[in-house]
C-alpha cells in the first residue's frame, strides 16, 4: 500500500463530506457500505522510525464523520456484544456523524473511563470490530467500521477542548481504600471509589504512575501526556498518590488493613514477571526481556541519549522472539534506537499472531522483517560472553491445539543461524509473585494468578484483585473492566458498613 | 522523597549517608537493599545496601563508593538535600541463626553490607571471625565497627600498606584448614573476590554465602536484568537474592553481564566529569 499523507487523506475527506452531510439520514444501508473506509493518517515511516512521536495521527473531523456514516445502526448490535465494557457503540457513532461530539463523549464515558487509551491500544479487530455488519457485508474484517479510531477521535477532541470536567466527588465517607499498582486496573478503581467519597491512596512501586501504559507501551503508540492527563484528573479528585512504595516490602499488605486503617484493598499489580525460553545462551550479554528493554527505553528515558543516565545496549542486528504487542513494541523500539536490522522470529504464521493488526502493519512499513514458522534453538556467544548469533529451527503447522490454533511442529534438521548481537525475549509475562509471597493468606492458582469470585474478591477479607494479576497477561480493556467490577463491589461493601454503623448509632 | 540527614566521607571515594526513611527503617532486616534515583526524570535507579537503620530517628544508612556518574551525583548532594526516589527495603533478608562459627569476609566497599549481617550473627550467638581487606590502606572502611563485633579479627591489604599483606582468600584458607572447620562463610565484595572466596572454600565443603551486586532496573522482579545462573537455574537477584550459595553461582557470566554497559557508562561518566571541570573553570 502506498503511503498517503495526512494532507491527502484530509483533502479527500473534505471533498466527500458535503454530499453525505446533505442527506445524512437518508443514506441507504447499501450505499453506506460503499462509503470509502477512512485510512488512519500516520507519520511517514521513513521519518517515524527515527523518532518517538506518535505514529497514528488520528482522524480529521471530516474523516471521523465519514467513517461514522458507514455505520448501519444495526438492530442486532454485535459490536456492543463484543465490547468487553459494553460501550453503546452505534449511539456514540451516530453522534459523531451528526457532529455532536460532546454527546458522543458522554455516551462513551457511561461505560469506559479511559477512551483515549483504549481507542489506541484495544485489539478492536478481535473485539467490537470482529463481527461488525459492515465488515461482514464487505467480507473483510479490516473494512469494519473503525470503532477504535472513532473512540480515539472523540477522546482526543474532548481533551483538545480543555474542558474535561473533573468527576464529581460525593461527601467524604471516612472510609479508606488502598489501591496497589497504578496500571489501568488500579487507576479505574481509584476513580470509581473516590467518586463515592472514600479516601483513596494509590501505592505504586515505581517512581512514575501508569503501569504497563508507562513502562511497557512506547510513546509512539501511547504518548505520556495522555497518561499524565488521566492522573491529573485523579489528583484533582483528591486521590492520594504514593510512589516508590512496594506493597509487601515497604509495608505488608495486611498491615495496610490492620495497622494503617484501610477498609478495603485492591490489588492490581499486573503480570510483571518476564518469561524466558529456557534455552542455552539466554544469559549472555545482549539478551534482554522485553520488559527490561522497554523499561529502559520508556520509563528510564534511555531513548533520549545523552540526557538519560540509564544506558541501553547498542545494537546492530536484533532478533525479537514472540508475536504479540510486546514483540512489536520491542522490535519497533529497537529500530528507533538505531538497529539496522530487526527480525521478529515467531513460531507460527502471521495469521496466529496475537499482536494488533495495525501494529504489525506499522512494523512492516518501518522495515521490521518477519520470520514466521521459525524459533530460537539456542543463542551463541563470543569469547566475551556477548551474543554473536542465534541458532533457529524451522516449523510447520500441524494439528490444532487447545486454543484452536494449529500447533507448530519442528522440522527435523532445519537448523540455521541468524547473525545478531541482541536478542529480545517477548514471549510473555506471568504474574508478579511479590504479593503472594509476602501475603500467603491470598489464594493463587498454579500460575500465581490471584483467585477471585465474581465480584473480584479474593480469599481474604476486604481484599480485592483484578487485571493481569488475576487474568494473566491480558489487555488494557479487560484490566479496566475488572477494576470497575472490583470498585463496584468495594463501594457496595463500604456503603453497607456505613449503613450498619448508622443503624448501630441510633 | 527522602532528606539527607547526615553525610560523612569515609575514605577517598567512599561516603556514608543517613537518609530519612521511617517506613524502610521499620521494615528492613540485614541483607536488604534500597534503590534510589538522584533525578526522577532522567536518573538511573541504583541499588545500595542498607548498612544500618535507626527506627527512633526514622533513618537508614547507606555507604557507597563513587564508581560512575550516578554515584558521583549522589556524592555531591549534601545534608538537607532531598533524594527524589528512594524505594525499599528490597530483596530477601539474610537468614540468621546460630550456625556455630561463621567467617565474615568483606572486600572493599563490601564491608558496608557485611557489617549488619556480622552484627546480627553475633547477636544470634555465633562465633564470628572477620576478615576485611582492600587494595590499600586508604580503602579500608568500618575497621573499628567490625573489630568491635568480631571474636577474631583479621585485616589485610593487597599492597601490605596496612595489616597483613595478603588477599582475603589466604587467611580464609587457613581458617578452613582448622579443626573443626568453620560452619559457614559469608563473603561480600567485588565479584572477583567472591568468586575466589567460593573457590577457596569449595574443597573444604564449607557453605559459602555471597551477596551479588548485579545490574538492576526495577528491583521488584519485573525486568530480569539482574538474572544470574545459580546451579542449573536462572535466578533474579532482586527478588530471589541478593544472597546465594557461592559454590553454585556462575561468576564469569555474572561479571560479563555486569560489564554490559561498561563502555557507555565510562563515556557518560567522563563526559559528566569534563562538563563539571569546564563549569568550575568558567566560575574562576
Ligand atoms: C509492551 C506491552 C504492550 C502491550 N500492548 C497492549 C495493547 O496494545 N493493547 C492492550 O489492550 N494491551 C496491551 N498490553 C497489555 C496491557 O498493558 C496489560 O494487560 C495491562 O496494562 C494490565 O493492567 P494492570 O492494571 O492489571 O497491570 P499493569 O499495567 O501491569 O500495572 C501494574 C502496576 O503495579 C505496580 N506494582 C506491581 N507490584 C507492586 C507492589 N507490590 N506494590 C506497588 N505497586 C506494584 C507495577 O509497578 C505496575 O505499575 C501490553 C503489554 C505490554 C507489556
Ligand atoms: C543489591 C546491591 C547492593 C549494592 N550495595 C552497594 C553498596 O552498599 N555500596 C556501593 O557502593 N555499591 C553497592 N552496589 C553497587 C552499586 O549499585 C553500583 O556501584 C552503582 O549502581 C554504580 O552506579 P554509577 O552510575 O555510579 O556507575 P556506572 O557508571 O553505572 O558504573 C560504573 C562501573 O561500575 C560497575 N557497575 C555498574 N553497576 C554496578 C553494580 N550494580 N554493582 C557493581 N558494579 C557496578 C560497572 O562495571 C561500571 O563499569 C550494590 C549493588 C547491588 C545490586
Ligand atoms: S455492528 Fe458495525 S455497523 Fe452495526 S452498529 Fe455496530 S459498528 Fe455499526
Ligand atoms: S532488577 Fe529487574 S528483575 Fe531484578
Amino acid at each position: 500500500m502506498n503511503f498517503r499523507t495526512l494532507e491527502e487523506l484530509s483533502n479527500d475527506a473534505k471533498k466527500l463530506i458535503a454530499d453525505y452531510v446533505s442527506r445524512i439520514d437518508d443514506i441507504k444501508a447499501k450505499e453506506r457500505t460503499k462509503i470509502p473506509a477512512q485510512e488512519m493518517p500516520a507519520q511517514d515511516p521513513e521519518v517515524r522510525k527515527h523518532n518517538l512521536e506518535e505514529v497514528a495521527l488520528g482522524y480529521t473531523m471530516e474523516q471521523a464523520r465519514i467513517e461514522a456514516m458507514r455505520c448501519l445502526q444495526c438492530v442486532k448490535k454485535t459490536c456492543i456484544d463484543d465490547c468487553p465494557v459494553k460501550i453503546d457503540i452505534p449511539r456514540f457513532i451516530n453522534h459523531i456523524a451528526h457532529e455532536e461530539f460532546q454527546d458522543a463523549a458522554d455516551v462513551i464515558k457511561e461505560a469506559s473511563l479511559l477512551p483515549a487509551i483504549c481507542g489506541r491500544v484495544c485489539p478492536q479487530e478481535t473485539q467490537c470490530q470482529s463481527n461488525c455488519a459492515v465488515g461482514k457485508a464487505l467480507k473483510d474484517v479490516d473494512k469494519s467500521v473503525a470503532i477504535g479510531r472513532l473512540e480515539r477521535f472523540i477522546a482526543d477532541w474532548e481533551r483538545s477542548t480543555g474542558k474535561i470536567a473533573v468527576p464529581e466527588v460525593k461527601p467524604e465517607t471516612g472510609k479508606k481504600v488502598a489501591v496497589v499498582g497504578s496500571g489501568p486496573a488500579g487507576l479505574v478503581v481509584a476513580a470509581d471509589c473516590r467518586r463515592e467519597g472514600h479516601h483513596v491512596t494509590v501505592f505504586e512501586a515505581f517512581h512514575k504512575l501508569g503501569g504497563v501504559l508507562r513502562y511497557g507501551i512506547p510513546e509512539f503508540r501511547l504518548p505520556n501526556d495522555i497518561i499524565d492527563k488521566e492522573i491529573e484528573t485523579l489528583t484533582a479528585m483528591g486521590v492520594e498518590i504514593k510512589t516508590n512504595f512496594v506493597v509487601g516490602r515497604t509495608r505488608k499488605l495486611l498491615d495496610l488493613i490492620n495497622k494503617d486503617g484501610y477498609h478495603a484493598v485492591f490489588v492490581g499489580t499486573g503480570a510483571g514477571l518476564p518469561l524466558f525460553m529456557g534455552i542455552e545462551g539466554e544469559n549472555l550479554v545482549g539478551v534482554f526481556s522485553a520488559n527490561e528493554y522497554l523499561t529502559r527505553a520508556n520509563l528510564m528515558r534511555a531513548f533520549e541519549k545523552g540526557k538519560a543516565d540509564t544506558p541501553i545496549y547498542p545494537s546492530k542486528n536484533v532478533a525479537v522472539l514472540g508475536g504479540g504487542n510486546v514483540a512489536m513494541d520491542s522490535a519497533r523500539m529497537a529500530k528507533r534506537l538505531g538497529a539496522e536490522n530487526v527480525y521478529v522470529v515467531y513460531r507460527r504464521t502471521e495469521k496466529e499472531m496475537p499482536a494488533r493488526k495495525e501494529e504489525v502493519a506499522h512494523a512492516k512499513e518501518e522495515g521490521i522483517e518477519f520470520y514466521f514458522l521459525q524459533n530460537a534453538k539456542r543463542i551463541l556467544g563470543n569469547e566475551q560472553g556477548k551474543v554473536r548469533a542465534m541458532e533457529c529451527l524451522r516449523y510447520e503447522l500441524g494439528e490444532p491445539d487447545d486454543s484452536g490454533r494449529r500447533r507448530p511442529v519442528v522440522i527435523p534438521n532445519s537448523e540455521f543461524t541468524l547473525d545478531v548481537d541482541t536478542v529480545i525475549v517477548a514471549i510473555g509475562n506471568s504474574s508478579n509473585p511479590l504479593i503472594s509471597q509476602t501475603t500467603p493468606e491470598i489464594k493463587v492458582n498454579k500460575w500465581g494468578n490471584i483467585l477471585v469470585d465474581e465480584t473480584q474478591k479474593t480469599s481474604s477479607e476486604r481484599i480485592f484483585a483484578g487485571g493481569d494479576i488475576v487474568l494473566g497477561a491480558a489487555t488494557v480493556i479487560l484490566a479496566m473492566g475488572e477494576g470497575r467490577r472490583a470498585a463496584a463491589a468495594i463501594n457496595k461493601m463500604l456503603a453497607e458498613e456505613i449503613e450498619k454503623e448508622k443503624a448501630g448509632m441510633n | 522523597m527522602s532528606k539527607i540527614l547526615f553525610k560523612k566521607q569515609l575514605s577517598k571515594d567512599v561516603f556514608l549517608m543517613r537518609l530519612h526513611a521511617p517506613l524502610i527503617a521499620e521494615e528492613r532486616s540485614a541483607g536488604q537493599f534500597i534503590i534510589l534515583q538522584v533525578n526522577e526524570d532522567y536518573g538511573e535507579r541504583i541499588p545500595l545496601t542498607i548498612a544500618d537503620a535507626d527506627t527512633k530517628e526514622g533513618s537508614i544508612t547507606i555507604i557507597f563508593q563513587v564508581v560512575g556518574k550516578s554515584t558521583t551525583l549522589l556524592s555531591e548532594l549534601n545534608e538537607g538535600d532531598d533524594i527524589p526516589t528512594l524505594v525499599g527495603p528490597l530483596g530477601r533478608p539474610t537468614h540468621i541463626e546460630n550456625f556455630g562459627t561463621v567467617v565474615c569476609v568483606g572486600g572493599g566497599i563490601g564491608v558496608a553490607p557485611l557489617h549488619p549481617i556480622a552484627q546480627a550473627l553475633k547477636n544470634a550467638g555465633n562465633h564470628v571471625i572477620t576478615i576485611i581487606g582492600a587494595r590499600t590502606k586508604d580503602l579500608i572502611i568500618l575497621e573499628e565497627e567490625m573489630k568491635s563485633i568480631a571474636d577474631e579479627f583479621i585485616l589485610c591489604t593487597d599492597d601490605g600498606s596496612y595489616g597483613r599483606k595478603a588477599l582475603v582468600t589466604q587467611p580464609l584458607k587457613e581458617i578452613c584448614e582448622r579443626n573443626p572447620k568453620p560452619n559457614m562463610v559469608i563473603a561480600i565484595g567485588p565479584p572477583i573476590m567472591m568468586k575466589f572466596c567460593s573457590e577457596t572454600t569449595r574443597p573444604y565443603e564449607v557453605f559459602t554465602q555471597v551477596s551479588l551486586n548485579t545490574i538492576m532496573v526495577d528491583g521488584t522482579g519485573m525486568c530480569g536484568g539482574c538474572r544470574v545462573n545459580v546451579g542449573k537455574e536462572i535466578k533474579f537477584v532482586c527478588v530471589d537474592g541478593p544472597e546465594f550459595d557461592g559454590h553454585k553461582v556462575d561468576f564469569d557470566n555474572m561479571m560479563a553481564r555486569l560489564n554490559s554497559y561498561k563502555e557507555i557508562e565510562r563515556a557518560a561518566h567522563n563526559c559528566y566529569l569534563e562538563a563539571e571541570i569546564k563549569a568550575k573553570e568558567a566560575l574562576r
